[in-house]
């Protein structure tokens, strides 16, 4: 074997081998970029709910509209809910949206409503009150970003 | 079903990816040949070509039984046990013409041994995937798991040494020509007790908590666990002679826990209870001996492979660790070439020391196209840990993939003299029926879990046994549940 060809398969090797690391590379990135554009079928009415696949949220293209409904405190800390059109309810009850097994909540307790990229927070005439950050909730009240909503030992915010 | 089709199941480019790294395979096996024979014979990429089948086989499991897993997990790994093979063969041939021996078929000696443990790995992690259909399904045999973990454990520990010592350290079952590594398995079952317990306890272990420093500090009752685990991780230490798979143990259990609270002072907790057992052992050691002596010897080699005392001890010197060194100098930048090297010169190449062999034949550059490698399993698992529903799940994957990143870590830096020298395996390149299979079923259990965090919420549950808590859709929206 001429030395040369022993020079080209000995570099060869090893810049196929990086290749190969890049293009799992490029694997990963484009199925990062798939993700994120499956989350615009979310906003669709049919609702397709969770397309959070990849759990990183994508940047919020509309400024500061809330994607997600996060729980920070309680026993369902952790809980991700993606924002659709739909309005969520919020309470014991087994059909609410989100059920929360907390001795303080209601029934049906709270409601997050949507209206023209706001969300609201209703009280659905619990025992003992729904708060948006410290003050009691007693009529439709805008969420902003990232306040609490304390309900019970459960605590939600809103996300972008 | 026609709005599923949207979404991407990537299993074309797992192939696409799977058929390049059998090249790099064939390729690596062709330059070897060039340098040994000084030609290449017409069937170089046969070794090339049976290993890719067992893995073709494989992702045709995954196509069906994880339609949605991660697609650069297999073939990432597929390429590591590949070059594995390959450099095994390498080994085989270079010693067969020392010894002028005929060169020894592809289904021969150490190589095709390793061959036929892939087959049985691979076999397996296909079993894995058919029967465990939802990873949460484990969840009701953690205690199970459990014990069985540390059984596994412990069982080298209490044998007699002439069965379960090899080189010093006592982590073998030995019957005939066997050698069993029961830890390797011991590691998955402990993760997913680990997962199972935190999971129950996060609450507690979170909430309750003194401030002291800046940092919050848990219960002094809530350290319980944490305490004994840290006691039997000594105990490995200490009756099995090996730093090594006590880090290993430990550390995942801490990372576990630090993944279920989100507090990073269980990370300085565990971080210096064991550096101060180690330093203690290092210490009980050099004073009273006995059963820390193996240790410290171990200690005093890391402290200085090059001195003369420690080079030309009687039993137990640094010349392996000294060998390994010089091989990877040897190597540079770019390596000798896949082939052209002599790490037949490296005592234990062909397990411990595998990265210092691979490292004079394909250099720094070679070496950290591995490195990278094994970086981005461990990425696409702590991936998966996020991107899953449930919490049992995100822990499992996250201990499991930190095991693997921290095996490679520790014998990595041992071979290069970052941390005292302990014989573990690494993960997938080196010969050893057990490590293999062991962390073939951790990737298993990967693909099953990152198949779970992938797959649309609205898809079809590939899930013919019925989970016990399915993802609930309400609305149009994806809650995770999580039931303490």
């Amino acid at each position: 074997m001429p030395e040369f060809v022993l020079t080209v398969a000995r570099f060869g090797f090893l810049i196929l081998l990086w290749i190969f690391v890049f293009t799992v590379v490029g694997v990963i990135r484009r199925d990062l970029f798939a993700g994120g554009r499956s989350k615009s079928i979310v906003a669709s009415p049919r609702g397709v709910g969770g397309a959070v696949l990849q759990g990183r949220p994508a940047k919020a293209k509309r400024g500061k509209a809330a994607r997600q409904l996060v729980v920070t405190a309680g026993q369902l800390a952790g809980t991700r809910i993606t924002l659709g059109e739909a309005p969520i309810t919020i309470g014991r009850a087994e059909d609410s949206t989100l059920v929360i097994t907390d001795d303080f909540a209601s029934a049906r307790h709270a409601r997050l409503v949507p209206r023209e990229g706001q969300w609201f927070v209703e009280d659905l005439g619990s025992t003992n009150g729904t708060y948006l950050d410290r003050g009691k909730v007693s009529g439709p009240t805008p969420v902003p970003l990232g306040v609490p909503i304390r309900i019970g030992r459960t605590s939600l915010e809103l996300r972008p | 079903m026609s709005r599923i089709r949207q979404w991407k199941t990537r299993r074309n480019a797992e192939l696409g990816l799977l058929l390049f790294a059998m090249l790099l395979v064939a390729a690596f096996g062709a330059t070897v040949e060039a340098n040994q024979f000084d030609e290449i014979r017409p069937n170089f990429w046969v070794p090339a070509a049976l290993i890719g089948a067992l893995f073709a086989g494989l992702h045709v499991v995954v196509r069906f039984t994880a339609p949605f897993a991660d697609p650069v997990l297999l073939p990432s790994v597929a390429l590591i046990n590949g070059i594995g093979v390959a450099f095994l063969r390498r080994l085989d041939i270079a010693r067969a013409i020392a010894q002028e021996k005929p060169i020894p078929t592809f289904f021969a000696d150490t190589s095709g041994r390793q061959l036929a443990w892939t087959l049985l790995s691979l076999i397996l992690a296909a079993v894995l995937l058919l029967l465990l259909r939802d990873h949460r399904i484990i969840s009701r045999y953690a205690y199970t798991l459990g014990l069985v973990g540390i059984v596994l454990m412990m069982i080298p520990a209490v044998l007699p040494a002439s069965i379960s010592e090899v080189n010093g350290a006592k982590l073998w079952i030995r019957i005939g020509s066997v050698s069993i590594q029961p830890g390797e398995f011991a590691k998955i079952a402990l993760v997913s007790f680990f997962a199972y317990y935190l999971v129950r306890k996060r609450e507690v272990l979170s909430l309750a908590s003194h401030r002291f420093l800046g940092l919050d500090f848990p219960r002094g009752r809530d350290l319980g666990p944490v305490v004994t685990v840290w006691l039997f991780s000594l105990l490995v230490l200490v009756f099995e002679k090996d730093l090594g798979t006590a880090l290993l143990y430990f550390g995942l259990f801490i990372v576990t826990l630090y993944v279920a609270t989100e507090r990073s002072s269980w990370l300085i907790i565990g971080l210096l209870l064991f550096f101060g057992g180690v330093y203690l052992a290092y210490l009980l050691g050099a004073s009273v001996g006995g059963p820390f002596a193996n240790f410290y010897d171990r200690a005093e080699l890391w402290l200085d492979p090059f001195s003369d005392a420690n080079y030309n001890r009687e039993s137990g010197n640094s010349y392996q660790l000294v060998q390994g060194l010089l091989g990877l100098g040897t190597g540079g930048l770019f390596g000798t070439g896949p082939g052209a090297g002599s790490p037949g010169t490296v005592p234990e190449v062909r397990t411990d020391f595998i990265f210092a062999g691979l490292g004079e034949e394909v250099g720094l550059f070679g070496l950290s196209a591995i490195l990278v490698l094994y970086l981005l399993i461990v990425e696409r698992g702590l991936h998966a840990a996020l991107a899953v529903r449930d919490s049992f799940g995100k822990l499992v994957a996250g201990g499991l993939a930190f095991t693997l990143g921290l095996q490679v870590f520790v014998i990595l830096g041992g071979i290069t003299g970052l941390i005292p020298l302990t014989g573990q395996t690494t993960p997938f390149l080196s010969a050893g029926g057990s490590s293999l299979m062991a962390n073939w079923l951790l990737i298993a259990m990967l693909l099953r879990i990152s198949d779970a965090a992938r797959r649309p919420a609205n898809s079809p549950p590939d899930r013919p046994s019925g989970p016990k808590k399915a993802p609930t859709q309400l609305h149009g929206a994806m809650t995770e549940v999580i039931k303490p």
